[in-house]
């Protein structure tokens, strides 16, 4: 147990410890100015520039920033879904995998598209290395950056005067990709293929099985075919870009994707390194690092609890069990608490600290499987979806997440001090607020409203594989998951059909943009105001009492939002299980 | 006006008049404009259609509830929007009864319509109504002046209480800054000739009674911000209690057992969860805060205007009658090498005691506290009284051959030299150092002999220090404005403890730092009065105009002062503040409130499928039916608890951001999460002992 706390003490410390540096050359690289990597990468950078026929120097308004992303990001859609209806016919497919549904096509390409990452499928048996490599693994990088774009688009929106533009989307895109993305993702892969993931282009192996058996229909098996691929390369952005989309079905849990503890702990670290390091770059961007720092903290604050809630809730296993006499306390002989759905090499401590930082971000890849996690265990991470994936969340989509809910703060605080509320000296007036509410209101209304279509119908009740209020809750996770990018599977729910596929498609889609177009605009509008400088009548926005307060906001908007249907699911589950 | 002052919240013509206007504004035009009541609204029609079926027997729609349950839901649904219109009604209500004073003071008056400006011109009695803008009249003693108007001859004393409460009457003359005159007011004393300025139905007192009454009250953008966050929060408990409907019922589907959650029920869930305490009272927040202002004497053109008030950071005040009493007073005297101190208070004295301005009252006063001298009576010993003019510069007296005269340094030194007298030099090192004070020196002399300086000091108002100490606490950053040169006004500034100042200044000069205050990003608030202040107030952000001053000057203003103080501007920052923080705070109030709710409701709405969520009856409520009435019962009742802070507003005090936040929140947001299980449990327990439930 003491091993377990320890565990997840190295990872906040390392966390924290890499929140700064990085944080300082991302900031770096978005304000243009030479961030080491320049030598190199520069002349790369300018002939994409060169290729694409953008002047670097060249500024755009909100309106135009959010054309270009939308057609960038409608492109990757159409160029997903085609490689998917026609990998068959093209090269790099030793399986010679067939061609997708167009349902399940057009759920993957959106959901890799919109950062999500949410698979309807199984990678291995179902989409080739080309569809893998030039269609997910690229929109790995490219959804990502998307998301750091807009972030770093609204932080210049703050700190522009009157002005009309937000900076250059096709830089902010490169940049994101070239200098942060790509070179981290190199690191990272190398060192995960030191630990035994898999990076090849072979074909599938067959070997012979150490202990024959039989299969479902009572023929001998004696060989196995042992799937590879290009994994350690699309598993690192998968990672980085808060992405998650596995190489294989079973993502992380599969152990030529997570072979080792130290590739586990560098898989989860680097779920939300980018997250955490980009408070600081925001902080740096503003001009002011407190204010970087003090939204790091609102993240932690929520976070570090719930992260100690769902390793105490596995750890304390099944009480039904404690009562025919299992033991399920941790010992030097076993891990103890609920291990069903767990990898015995990592454990109570890491599959649930996993479980916790996966859906905090917007990653969504797992170790474990959710849906055999304890009631309690399994509502952490549910709830961390329906806070709206703000804390940490998704790369740069996370952050502009949890600066709406800041704005929402700032409004309700500063009318308490009695002044018109400002954040970083910029009036929050109605037309802030109707986008803020957007923001806000789209992701709720996804979820519940999906997921009361979904149990009203009988193409949702279908595939439903759990009695009960588990069952409920299996349906919730998903639309949760989908209608807030965050793509990680309570599985258990049989989703590779029209049904979900669609419903959940949409759920990405408009969770998705209809969240980006208003916090861009909300960039836009911020850049045409002046600034008032601060005065001890400003509302300070980076003390503990502010930070308190945006945590409270998310929370409380959460948990108002969620918790009758949460009671219906997990929390009903849960005092069943303890009942008598 | 003043006499509303002192009137009670609950004064009872207003509360009666309020009760029948909670049912008035029970119209779907009116409930339209608030969306969170409009929720409820809708919400008390449906339950009540719902009431009605259960009557009829049990059936599908009301899941075999009760008729006393579900009538009692919607009777309270009802309360809760009555309540929201009594709310409103009773901020209004205080400005009706002040309206209805002021229509009085409208009635029908023949004017006397002047062919031409003279007094000795052809008049024709018209009907007052009929009076356009240009039109002449005559109005002599007695008379009601029919209209706004510029004096363009005359001068008389006018009694302006029917405007501004005050019943001392003032002088109104043609040309200066006393030329304006309000229509309702009534001339006293000999004759004025006024130029209509105003069009029937836009006068001053149109203007008033209709902000006093809010018949053209527009949302506030601040307020439209707000309403923008509370209706969004109404739409997202919409969606989270409509879908309990069907996520209720696939989950008793998969139990085994219980119904879905009732119609009634969700309604009543929703109800409790939307934002209706801050929703039933944002609008009389802001009506409160409009009333405040007009009791402390200020007419403000818009609502914005109160508002722009909370948030203004520098204040331009003048300096004379806002910082400094209205004039010097005359506080040291220092006689030249070889005059005797009493000769030389003996000499000033004499000099002033037919000086009736403050300062030479002030130089009286001193000789006679200081060295015991007694007025004299001048008249008697035929003295010859020298006033003061421009080209002087000095005043005095001759009297029995002796020739006094006091005066700035300059003047009364050339007077000196003319007479073959001499100026000494410590005499000038004494006033120079004077000047650097702060203070202005004036010259004594007998004959051509320079007898000394009296030092005239600009007295800082009493507790001026302190009010603008707590005003930068509050953020708040204070300029004074003077026409003084820049080393009196250095002094002047530093003992009253203003963070600026802006001496010699001219109308230019004011515009332009406020343009610059600007263009920093800053709000800037000013008083002025005259017509050369004009150009700045229309700039200022907040501008406070005097009544006393011209027609010009409160045309230019968004706000107008009836007591005409400057000082008042400190007062109307502290009323657009607590205005916004009495919005803030009853938000955070009603938001927190939610968590208790869900406690009471969420185990009573699914007690038939799921008997384990018991648990969360924290409250131990009696049952699921009383748990939910008493639920929307508190819901109804905090907010005609809270009518009396929506009202008279939170409580203010000036200090920084973070410490008024600090104590907001732990009062408003604790409390906010706290108080309502007490309350519920409290209802609870009523209505068991009543056999309610």
């Amino acid at each position: 147990m003491n091993a377990a706390w320890i565990e997840v003490g190295l990872f906040f410390a390392v966390l924290l410890a890499l929140v700064k540096p990085l944080g300082h050359y991302m900031a770096l690289v978005y304000e243009g100015k030479p961030c080491g990597l320049n030598r190199v990468l520069g002349p790369v950078e300018r002939g994409l520039y060169r290729l694409a026929g953008v002047r670097q120097d060249e500024e755009m308004t909100w309106k135009q920033y959010t054309v270009g992303l939308l057609l960038f990001n409608l492109l990757g859609v159409l160029v997903v879904f085609g490689l998917q209806r026609f990998q068959s016919l093209l090269p790099l497919n030793p399986q010679q995998l067939g061609d997708t549904t167009a349902d399940l096509a057009f759920n993957t390409a959106v959901s890799f598209a919109t950062n999500t990452n949410w698979q309807a499928y199984s990678g291995e048996s179902t989409l080739s290395y080309l569809t893998q490599m030039l269609g997910l693994t690229v929109q790995n990088f490219l959804s990502a950056a998307t998301g750091m774009a807009v972030l770093a688009a609204l932080a210049r929106g703050l700190v522009r005067r009157r002005v009309e533009t937000i900076g250059n989307f096709w830089v902010d895109l490169v940049r994101s990709t070239l200098y942060i993305l790509l070179p981290l993702s190199i690191v990272l892969a190398l060192l995960l293929v030191s630990q035994g993931v898999v990076q090849t282009f072979g074909p599938a192996v067959e070997t012979t099985l150490l202990d024959p058996t039989t299969d479902a229909t009572g023929s001998a098996v004696a060989t196995q075919t042992i799937p590879l691929g290009p994994a350690a390369s699309q598993i690192a952005i998968k990672q980085l870009g808060t992405n998650g989309g596995g190489f294989f079905g079973v993502n992380s849990a599969h152990p030529l994707e997570n072979a080792t503890p130290l590739s586990n702990f560098l898989q989860v670290l680097a779920i939300l390194l980018i997250p955490a390091a980009f408070c600081y770059t925001y902080g740096k961007l503003v001009g002011d690092v407190r204010q970087g720092w003090a939204l790091l903290a609102t993240m932690l604050l929520v976070f570090v609890p719930l992260v100690g809630l769902c390793i105490a809730a596995e750890q304390n296993g099944n009480p039904r069990l404690a009562e025919l006499g299992v033991d399920q306390t941790a010992s030097s002989q076993q891990s103890g608490g609920n291990m069903e759905g767990k990898e015995v090499r990592h454990g109570i401590a890491a599959s649930a600290l996993w479980a916790a930082v996966t859906t905090a971000a917007s990653n969504g890849s797992v170790n474990a499987m959710h849906d055999s996690f304890t009631p309690l265990g399994g509502l952490v991470p549910m709830w961390l979806m329906q806070l709206g994936e703000v804390i940490f969340g998704g790369v740069g989509s996370g952050l502009y997440g949890l600066l709406i809910f800041a704005l929402l703060a700032v409004f309700i605080a500063g009318l308490m001090v009695g002044r018109t509320p400002e954040y970083l000296g910029k009036k929050i007036e109605s037309y802030e607020m109707k986008l803020a509410a957007l923001v806000i209101l789209i992701p709720p209304l996804v979820v519940l409203g999906g997921t009361a279509l979904a149990v009203a119908v009988d193409a949702g009740r279908a595939t439903v594989s759990n009695p009960g209020p588990h069952g409920f809750s299996q349906v919730l996770y998903a639309l949760s998951s989908a209608g807030n990018n965050n793509g990680s599977a309570f599985a258990g729910l049989g989703v590779n059909n029209v049904f979900y596929n669609s419903l959940l498609g949409a759920a990405m889609l408009i969770s998705r943009y209809w969240l980006i177009v208003p916090v861009l605009a909300i960039a836009g509008s911020l850049a045409r105001k002046q600034t008032t400088p601060a005065g001890a009548g400003t509302l300070p926005t980076h003390t503990p009492l502010f930070i308190g307060l945006t945590a409270a906001m998310v929370l409380l908007v959460g948990a108002l939002t969620f918790v009758p249907a949460l009671a219906l699911g997990p929390i009903v589950e849960h005092l069943q299980l303890i009942a008598k | 006006m003043s006499t509303n002052q002192t009137r009670p919240l609950f004064d009872p013509p207003i509360v009666r008049r309020a009760v029948r206007d909670s049912f008035a504004k029970l119209s779907p035009r009116h409930q339209l404009r608030n969306p969170v009541m409009f929720t409820v609204f809708v919400g008390s029609i449906l339950t009540t259609i719902l009431f009605g079926q259960s009557l009829l027997g049990p059936n599908s729609t009301s899941g075999g509830e009760s008729p006393a349950f579900v009538g009692g839901i919607a009777a309270w649904l009802w309360f809760t929007v009555l309540f929201a219109n009594f709310a409103e009604a009773m901020a209004e209500g205080r400005g009706k009864a002040q309206a209805d004073s002021l229509r009085q003071s409208r009635r029908d008056v023949t004017a006397k319509q002047l062919r031409e400006p003279r007094r000795d011109a052809v008049t024709q009695s018209v009907d007052a109504s009929k009076l356009r803008q240009g039109d002449l009249v005559l109005v002599e003693a007695g008379d009601t002046i029919p209209a706004d108007g510029e004096v363009i001859e005359g001068i008389a004393t006018v009694n302006e209480s029917a405007i501004t409460g005050e019943s001392a009457p003032v002088i109104r003359e043609s040309g200066g800054d006393r030329s304006s005159v309000t229509g309702g007011t009534v001339v006293l004393s000999d004759w004025l000739i006024v130029r209509v300025s105003s069009d029937p139905g836009s006068s001053f007192l149109d203007r008033m009674i209709s902000l006093v009454e809010g018949a053209k009250r527009q949302k506030t953008p601040n307020e439209i911000a707000l309403d923008i966050l509370l209706a969004a929060m109404t739409i997202v408990f919409l969606a989270a209690c409509a879908t309990l409907i069907p996520m209720s019922s696939y989950s008793a589907t998969i139990a085994g057992r219980g119904a879905p959650v009732t119609l009634t029920i969700v309604v009543a869930l929703l109800v409790c969860l939307i934002p209706t305490t801050i929703g039933g009272l944002l609008s009389a927040i802001g009506i409160a805060g409009m009333d405040r202002m007009i009791q402390a004497n200020v007419i403000a053109v818009s609502g914005r205007a109160v508002e722009a008030a909370g948030d203004v950071d520098v204040l331009l005040l003048d300096k004379t009658g806002t910082i400094t009493l209205g004039n010097r007073q005359a506080v040291e005297f220092i006689p030249a090498a070889g005059v005797k101190i009493e000769q030389l208070a003996d000499a000033a004295q004499l000099s002033s005691l037919a000086d009736e301005t403050p300062e030479g009252r002030s130089i009286v006063v001193l000789a006679k506290e200081k060295y015991g001298l007694r007025g004299r009576d001048l008249q008697a010993q035929q003295a010859e009284f020298i006033p003061f003019t421009a080209q002087t510069r000095m005043s005095g007296v001759d009297v029995g051959g002796r020739q006094v005269r006091k005066g700035a340094a300059e003047a009364v030194e050339t007077y000196v030299r003319e007479r073959g007298g001499d100026f000494p030099a410590t005499l000038r090192t004494e006033v120079e150092r004077i000047a650097k004070q702060g203070g202005t020196p004036l010259v004594v002399s007998e004959g051509n002999r320079p007898l000394g300086v009296v030092y005239l000091k600009d007295i800082v108002k009493g507790g001026i220090r302190e009010r603008f100490a707590q005003l930068r606490k509050m953020g708040i950053k204070t300029v004074m404005i003077t026409g003084d040169n820049p080393l009196t006004a250095a002094a002047i500034a530093a003992e009253a403890g203003v963070d600026d100042f802006l001496a010699q200044a001219t109308p230019e000069a004011k515009l332009k730092m406020i343009r610059d205050y600007q263009a920093g990003g800053r709000l800037v608030a000013m008083t002025g009065d005259g017509t050369n202040d004009s150009p700045a107030l229309a700039q200022a952000d907040v501008a406070v105009a005097m009544n006393s001053g011209t027609q010009a000057a409160k045309e230019a203003g968004n706000m107008v002062d009836l007591d005409s103080n400057p000082t008042k501007l400190i007062e109307i920052v502290e009323i657009g503040k607590q205005l916004l923080m009495t919005r803030g705070s009853l938000t955070t109030f009603s938001i927190a409130n939610d968590v208790s709710k869900y406690f009471a409701v969420i185990p009573a709405a699914f007690a038939a499928t799921y008997p384990e969520l018991e648990v969360l009856n924290i409250m131990g409520l009696a049952t699921p039916t009383s748990a939910v009435m008493s639920a929307v019962i508190f819901n109804a009742l905090i907010i005609v608890l809270l009518i009396p802070l929506a009202l008279r507003g939170v409580k203010y005090r000036s200090t920084g951001a973070a410490v008024a936040l600090r104590d907001n929140l732990l009062v408003y947001g604790l409390g906010g999460l706290l108080v309502p299980f007490v309350g519920i449990k409290l209802v609870d327990l009523a209505l068991v002992a009543l056999h309610l439930t």
